[in-house]
């Protein structure tokens, strides 16, 4: 939800899903395709914000090919989210046809006629695909059926109410006639498009709701699936570089007398701030960069720690902040309250380390630049390019391919901007790709945030009180600048505004640090990685404080959250909360209501003597709305918490001297397979709209982990990642 | 200096320095692919390929180590036993997300099976526990392994 009011076409996730008949609006346009089929195009805005605008902008391309192939060009792409499964599910559910029907194609970049409708710009993120597609798709799916039974009752001479939709045919039964919608298509083309057309009852949905199969999968499996990575042109060389390991750092001065001699190495490549070695293969890449002398001017970060950072951030939050919420009279209640709480909170800088390292290839040619990479934003990259180059866009072709892990990491363009600044310096296609050690050390981070405090309770030990000032990094002002508005944008409150819980008096500020020398960007669940750690800890500490069990504690203040009161039972329920637990084990709860989704975790961790924390179990009970793929919705939920525990367990990107401390997966771990935990997920039925479901896993799972650790050892963990220091067992 | 090297069941001779990593020679030489590269450092398992059958990380390995061995990929370790019951359990279990590491954890899987026809969790933690999923799909490849290895006799 965190971006919904930047775009002017909010998604409202109370409203409940409609099966009401549907006016026509402005959204859509039929014609003849190319090949003589029916092409739809779309608006995947929402009605209200189509209307308004008055001008018809589709960002979406359904065509019905005259063999029956249905094919939706369109904004998103799968990064392992399960999206290219999904969305074809809307679109397949109401125009009557097999899933394997539907084929999704990559849109090419182009930032006006394929922009998110949550986001404005071309971009996959915010766990908002479903909910931006949810009712154009069905409806798109639901005209072109009717405008294919128009055309096959047209041919036959027949009222299209004795027609019907099944499997890819129009189907007349009182005369057994029957046609595919490949024959249909074109005829289709010249009906004009329906007025009404009826959308199916939830109840009727034969698609969605089911467990569909990932088309992305059989490629992933054998080898064959294409990531960025993988793309090789005829005549590519391998390049991998050096970026000066200072933030904002300059080559001085590089001897490349022994990487030159290395078998295999063909160039060596200079800019300001990096060096690159340009290669057969990357084994002669990676030995000619380790045999290069390169001397750096560090620049004005050169002693920068995390420290500094951390010690400005608190100086901030002494300060008043721009007010992101404001309920009664904090400073009154507090007065009046008969107990204080007050607490300090911090979470680190954090990578992304997708699987697949940073990587773009690029062949600049005179008259043009083609760039293959993995994007959750193509159209920036194209832009990138055209940049770096100066070309103009219509002579930069940017192809898109499978992520390796986005996470947030592919929304950036830096990578690319970078590719392009080496390929100008090379004759033919080249192919920079980072070293894992360059992945972590130049990746753009989740922010540091330090949070300030303050609650009252009553004398039955209940808040009357919350108030909260933090400081950090606003990505959105840097990403998408119109988002940022008088001090504030909606990403960096997420999850620390409109909580679930009735808080008679709230006082919440954001005061936004820029830290210098490190570059932020969004992390999976982002604002809500921070916020809701902070909230449902803090949360935690004041059920402590009032003696109370943190679910009953919780489930008092949810008298106007129905949906949010019973995802936090069931979770409760199915965790056997309450049961008694071995010494040193303990449970922790967290609940959450952000990108549109009802969430409450309860995480079971025990703590060896040397403080070492192991998750055993965690239940998860979710209402994201009606869920279109079941099983989608279980794999993003084990997969965001696995994310999630690790972040909590072992995420951090610490500075020391200006540079990243940490280089590899041995000082970045990860949750390996025999640290992860049993994880139940319990999904909520019901026929609200979607919600996002990408990225609350992860937000959830940090504060029940710390609250976990909290009821297994009384020790209270205000900062991340876990010292496991504090937790060892007195002797 | 050329070396001559045996990968699924093809000699290819190839002209690169012996300390050439197995990883760049299949993907940047071979043109093979699906072997991928995590880390370089064996910390991740992403680039395991199977030499004379044992599970192996390509990227610390280097060519004048291979000899006569014989190199197995993701490309042809469907046509195995073993290889063949992990995919389909891969398949059936919807293991993979972004798909990046999943060569990497077949080749550990695959090898697995073939020398240990019916593993219980230990026996699984021991050998996936190199290969990291950042997408966190470790709950599916511990049910798809067991899965396959129901159909071992």
């Amino acid at each position: 939800m965190i971006l919904d009011h930047i775009a002017s076409c909010a998604n409202r996730p109370h409203q409940p899903v409609s099966d009401n008949a549907l006016s026509r609006r402005n959204f859509l346009r039929a014609g003849a395709a190319a090949g003589g089929g029916l092409i739809l195009s779309l608006s995947f805005a929402n009605g209200e914000a189509e209307a308004a605008a008055n001008d018809f902008a589709p960002n979406a391309f359904i065509s019905v090919g005259t063999d029956g192939q249905i094919v939706l060009t369109m904004p998103y792409v799968e990064m392992g989210q399960g999206t290219y499964t999904s969305i074809p599910m809307l679109i397949a559910e109401e125009l009557e046809v097999d899933l394997k029907r539907v084929r999704l194609e990559h849109a090419p970049p182009n930032e006006k006629l394929y922009a998110n409708p949550l986001l404005g710009v071309q971009a996959t993120g915010n766990s908002n695909a479903i909910r931006g597609a949810w009712q154009p798709l069905r409806e798109a799916g639901a005209v072109a059926r009717t405008m294919l039974m128009a055309a096959a009752a047209k041919r036959w001479n027949v009222d299209p109410a004795s027609c019907r939709a099944q499997s890819g045919e129009v189907l007349h039964p009182p005369t057994g006639r029957r046609s595919t919608y490949g024959e249909l298509a074109a005829d289709a083309a010249r009906v004009p498009i329906p007025e009404n057309v009826a959308l199916k009852r939830p109840q009727d949905f034969k698609l969605i709701g089911t467990p569909a199969k990932r088309l992305d999968t059989p490629a992933k499996v054998n080898g064959t699936a294409v990531y960025g990575i993988d793309v090789r042109p005829p005549g590519v060389k391998i390049a991998t570089l050096a970026q000066s390991p200072v933030f904002g750092g300059r080559v001085k001065s590089v001897d490349d007398t022994a990487a030159k001699a290395v078998k295999g190495v063909r160039q060596i490549v200079r800019l300001n701030d990096a060096v690159a070695v340009v290669a057969d293969h990357m084994g002669a890449a990676k030995k000619g960069l380790a045999a290069l002398a390169i001397a750096w001017d560090d620049g004005p970060h050169a002693k920068l720690s995390t420290a500094d950072i951390a010690s400005e951030l608190e100086q901030a939050t002494l300060k008043s902040g721009a007010v992101a919420q404001n309920i009664g009279d904090v400073d009154k209640a507090l007065a009046s309250a008969v107990t204080k709480v007050d607490a300090i909170y911090q979470v680190p800088f954090l990578a992304h380390a997708t699987m697949e390292p940073m990587n773009c290839t690029v062949h600049v040619h005179p008259d043009g630049c083609e760039v293959w990479v993995g994007s959750q934003a193509i159209a920036r990259c194209q832009a990138a390019a055209a940049k770096v180059t100066g070309l103009p866009l219509d002579k930069v072709v940017a192809h898109n391919h499978l992520i390796g892990g986005g996470f947030g990491r592919r929304l950036e363009s830096d990578g690319v901007a970078r590719a392009v600044e080496i390929a100008k310096q090379v004759d033919g296609p080249v192919k920079v790709v980072w070293t894992r050690e360059e992945d972590i050390q130049h990746d753009m981070y989740r922010p540091y945030w330090f949070d300030r405090l303050t609650a009252g309770l009553d004398e039955k030990g209940m808040p009357v009180a919350w108030s909260n000032r933090y400081a950090g990094s606003s990505v959105i002002a840097r990403w998408l600048p119109p988002g940022f508005k008088n001090g504030l944008d909606p990403d960096s409150t997420e999850g620390a505004t409109n909580l679930v819980y009735a808080l008679p008096n709230l006082h919440v500020e954001y005061v936004r640090v820029e830290p210098p020398g490190i570059p932020t960007a969004f992390w999976r669940s982002v604002g809500p990685s921070h916020n809701v750690f902070v909230t449902e800890s803090f949360m935690d500490e004041l059920a402590a404080a009032a003696k109370q069990d943190a679910v009953a504690y919780r489930r008092a203040l949810l008298k106007q959250s129905p949906r949010a009161k019973a995802v936090l039972e069931l979770a409760a329920e199915k965790a056997g909360w309450g049961r008694p637990l071995p010494q040193r084990a303990g449970r922790g709860v967290s609940l959450q209501f952000v990108f549109g989704t009802y969430m409450a975790q309860v995480a079971e961790v025990e703590v060896a003597k040397d403080g070492t924390v192991r998750v055993r179990r965690v239940v998860c009970a979710v209402d994201c709305g009606i869920p279109v793929n079941p099983d989608t919705i279980r794999a993003q939920i084990q997969s965001a918490i696995i994310f999630g525990i690790t972040a909590a367990l072992y995420g951090e990107i610490a500075l020391k001297n200006g540079r990243v401390e940490q280089t590899n997966f041995d000082s970045y771990q990860m949750l390996h397979m025999n640290e992860a935990p049993a994880i139940e997920v319990h999904i909520v039925q019901n026929f609200e709209q979607p919600g996002g479901m990408g990225e609350c896993g992860t937000s959830a799972i940090v504060p029940a982990v710390a609250n976990a650790i909290f009821a297994a050892t009384g020790k209270r963990l205000r900062k991340m990642p876990v010292d496991i220091s504090v937790l060892k067992q007195p002797v | 200096m050329a070396f001559s090297i045996k990968v699924n069941g093809n000699t290819h001779n190839v002209d690169v320095d012996g300390d050439t990593p197995l990883l760049w020679v299949l993907r940047d030489v071979l043109g093979m692919t699906g072997t991928k590269f995590g880390c370089g450092m064996a910390l991740c398992g992403a680039c395991t390929v199977h030499i004379d059958g044992a599970p192996t990380r390509s990227c610390i390995t280097s060519i004048d180590r291979i000899g006569d061995s014989e190199v197995k990929t993701i490309e042809v370790i469907g046509a195995t036993a073993a290889g063949a019951k992990i995919q389909k359990a891969w398949l059936d279990r919807e293991v993979p997300q972004c798909g990046y590491c999943q060569s990497g954890q077949i080749m550990s899987a695959a090898a697995l099976l073939t020398s240990n026809p019916h593993p219980n969790d230990t026996d699984i933690d021991d050998a996936m526990s190199g290969n990291i999923c950042r997408c966190g799909t470790y709950a599916r490849i511990r049910e798809a392994i067991k899965q396959a290895a129901e159909t071992n006799g």
